[in-house]
């Protein structure tokens, strides 16, 4: 007799623990179905320098995605989802980047990882992702490892790559400094190589190449390189830091080339900023952007991400690295509204690669079935009194054989609401 | 002695345990923390017992870090396959430190305090920058990857990366352990307490310090070997000066001169930015000020934390403990 109420209880507790095991189960289901997604809510992060070497420019772009995702959530976020952003800081040390990809994709949960800044920061967890099937949209880099389809089917990039680039920057010199010598400095990484590849496509030679390196902040044997060799047009594949210095050295040396520079290095309000009251030195500079330049007030995609950084990032310096960072957050909520309302990896991934996305850049965006890159173009930027300002038209060709052509197609205007609808 | 086996025992299985029950991103943490305790049990030994400053250990790391890559990608471009082939390129790790140990430690025997420092300083500097003149070999500033082979048995690979190094530290903690207890050990507490009596004891003193350089480079190989297989890549970028001196910091907080200290250092080095971090992730700023304080915030709270108990615990977070536990003692009733 005495066993039968304890049975009962034992029984009882079985069936309630049962139960509550088929409830987490069934809850477990539902919620990790898709990581870093709710009802409410989409987690994605980033890895970028908010110290360190890189830091100087860089720092701004994640906060200024931030603050373009601030806006869209202000307005309700996505399909009633808001986007929440942890930006994670790698002082562009590598082994650090392996540290806090993790801790994103495996404490935080994250859904995407979007914009990790960096060459070979970046290229170390393209491996870890891919395996951990997290989407890795459009790397801060024009590196064109981002671009491997087959072996890394959830890296996307986003920059015009560093051939692209090349191409168009040699063709300009080749028609507007014929017979002029031309001379090349570049990063001694990726960055570097696979720019100068662009730029031979382009020239077919150049007088005299140089490398440097990061951790080496004196250029003055490089730059006295191409005083030596008489060199009329210098191009630059530099990091904003080093375009500063090269263009400071050069002053010192008494050595006026023409200088055209990369994407990544030639921002002007970034690269006066080091210059300081040298800033003029770079009067004259041409580089080369997909974006919109952030002097033209008057272009209404810069007028956009100004209002939308005066109401969330005041007080914060708005650059060319702000329009950077906030076009990338509004393909971003591009490519998630085309995803739809049931938000899984798989449909994120394959909102992109049916491509289609216009919006702030002048350049076409190539993502498609097959190919993983993102701007396919730029047009080129003149310094004049001090102002960066667009000039001739845009153009567009591919890292391979074809030809710089103009491309002619418009981008839309902003939507009235400043949100991708 | 046996006792002495069964604290082992009972570590290595709690140690187990815990990788096993951790999730990917913690086992990750514990991982990192075992390849630096490797490194700092080793400086512990230099540092602290033999009396030698070495702001260099974070070159050793590199260079156990490159050797790990080279050979792990050298064995697997042979058409080598298997668990094991980690084994071999760790100890390929142990062995190259033990001879760049052994070089570096017949120098700096001639040299005393702040020459050593300065010595071994140089090396930090140098080490890094090898890489980036022999860019063909050794990858330059964007490094090599690591190959690495899937993990033999179906866990999360972040686990299987906490059971090897967890057996990493382990076998570098009960290694050293033994040999401090033993007659060299002794000499080399002789050597730094006062050369001259040591000398007259009959204890030959320089060899006992370039034997030292030995242990303590072939610990920070196996830590930099065990790194590089956490990260699955090597750069220059991964072992900076501020590595070193990390380093001799978390030993110097730890407790100096003792295998736990380094443990608690070791530990301290992975726990406290990511405390910092999730403290300025809690607090909620405005958009201008947090710019400006992110990232520089948990360097600032980092060096709080440092300066806190440097002097509320001058002798380290072990020194600490070991007062609680004797003060609890003394004045515990006789039972």
């Amino acid at each position: 007799m005495s066993h039968h109420p304890r049975r009962t209880v034992a029984f009882a507790a079985a069936l309630v623990l049962a139960a509550t095991t088929v409830v987490a189960c069934g809850d477990n289901d539902s919620k990790a179905a898709v990581p870093g997604v709710t009802d409410t809510e989409i987690i994605v992060g980033t890895h970028t320098p908010l110290t360190g070497p890189a830091a100087a420019g860089y720092s701004e772009i994640a906060p200024a995605a931030k603050a373009y995702f601030d806006y869209v959530n202000a307005n309700g976020g996505v399909h009633g989802r808001k986007i929440t952003y942890k930006i994670m800081d790698d002082g562009y040390n590598p082994a650090n980047t392996q540290q806090v990809v993790r801790q994103l994709v495996l404490q935080d949960k994250v859904f995407a990882i979007l914009n990790g800044l960096g060459t070979p920061t970046h290229s170390n967890v393209l491996d870890f992702l891919n395996t951990n099937k997290v989407p890795d949209l459009f790397v801060a880099s024009g590196s064109l490892s981002w671009n491997q389809p087959t072996k890394y089917p959830l890296t996307f990039g986003f920059n015009t790559d560093y051939t692209v680039e090349g191409k168009i920057l040699g063709t300009y010199v080749k028609q507007n400094f014929a017979g002029k010598k031309t001379c090349f400095l570049g990063q001694d990484d990726d960055f570097g190589r696979d720019s100068l590849v662009g730029v031979k496509k382009a020239l077919g030679t150049v007088a005299a190449e140089q490398k440097y390196t990061v951790t080496n902040t004196n250029v003055g044997p490089q730059i006295g390189a191409f005083k030596a060799a008489g060199c009329e047009v210098v191009i630059l594949a530099t990091v904003p830091g080093f375009t500063a210095l090269s263009i400071g050295t050069a002053a010192r040396l008494a050595f006026k080339p023409q200088w055209v520079v990369s994407n990544v290095g030639s921002d002007y309000p970034t690269v006066a900023a080091l210059l300081k009251e040298a800033a003029p030195l770079a009067e004259g500079m041409v580089g080369i952007s997909p974006l919109p330049a952030v002097s033209d007030a008057a272009d209404p995609w810069t007028a956009l991400f100004k209002k939308v950084h005066d109401a969330h990032a005041p007080n914060t310096p708005f650059t060319g690295n702000t329009v950077y960072g906030m076009s990338m957050a509004y393909l971003f909520v591009q490519v998630l509204q085309a995803a739809g309302k049931d938000l899984t990896r798989e449909g994120l991934v394959a909102a992109l690669k049916k491509g289609g996305f216009t919006g702030p850049g002048y350049a076409p965006l190539r993502y498609a079935e097959g190919n993983h890159s993102g701007y396919g173009g730029g047009r080129l930027t003149r310094v004049a009194s001090g102002v960066q300002g667009f000039f001739g038209p845009v153009y567009e060709t591919d890292p391979a054989d074809a030809p710089v052509a103009e491309y002619a197609q418009q981008r839309p205007a902003p939507p009235t609401s400043g949100i991708p609808g | 002695m046996t006792r002495r086996w069964i604290i082992y025992a009972a570590t290595a299985l709690a140690l187990y345990a815990l990788a096993t029950t951790l999730e990917p991103f913690r086992a990750y943490q514990l991982a990192t923390a075992a390849a630096y305790f490797c490194a700092a049990a080793g400086l512990t030994v230099l540092t602290g017992l033999s009396g030698q400053l070495s702001l260099g250990h974070g070159a050793f790391m590199a260079i156990g870090a490159y050797t790990v890559a080279l050979t792990q990608n050298g064995l697997a471009d042979a058409g080598a396959t298997g668990a094991w082939l980690l084994g071999i390129s760790l100890l390929a790790a142990v062995l190259v430190n033990v001879v760049a140990g052994a070089v570096i430690g017949l120098a700096g025997a001639r040299l005393h305090g702040p020459y050593l420092a300065g010595a071994t300083l140089a090396i930090a500097v140098a080490v890094p920058s090898v890489p980036v003149i022999f860019r063909e070999s050794l990858g330059g500033e964007q490094g090599l990857p690591v190959y690495a082979e899937p993990a033999p048995v179906d866990v999360p690979y972040e686990r299987w990366q906490a059971w090897i190094a967890v057996t990493g530290a382990l076998i570098v903690a009960a290694g050293l352990a033994n040999l401090l207890r033993s007659r060299y050990g002794r000499e080399l507490r002789a050597v730094r307490d006062d050369e001259v009596a040591a000398r007259l004891a009959g204890v030959p003193v320089a060899r006992v310090r370039v034997q030292a350089f030995v242990v303590s480079a072939a610990g920070a190989g196996l830590g930099g070997g065990l790194l590089a297989f956490l990260a699955q890549s090597v750069s220059p970028g991964a072992f900076p000066l501020t590595l070193s001196l990390f380093l001799l910091m978390a030993i110097v907080i730890g407790g100096l001169g003792s295998l736990a200290g380094a443990a608690w250092g070791a530990a301290l080095l992975v726990v406290l930015p990511d405390l910092a971090h999730e403290i300025t992730a809690s607090l909620s700023l405005s958009p201008a000020t947090e710019q400006r304080l992110a990232g520089n915030l948990p360097l600032a709270i980092f060096g709080l934390v440092l300066i806190v108990t440097m002097i509320v615990a001058p002798g380290g977070v072990q020194g600490a403990l070991t007062r609680v536990v004797r003060r609890r003692r003394t004045t515990a009733p006789p039972s």
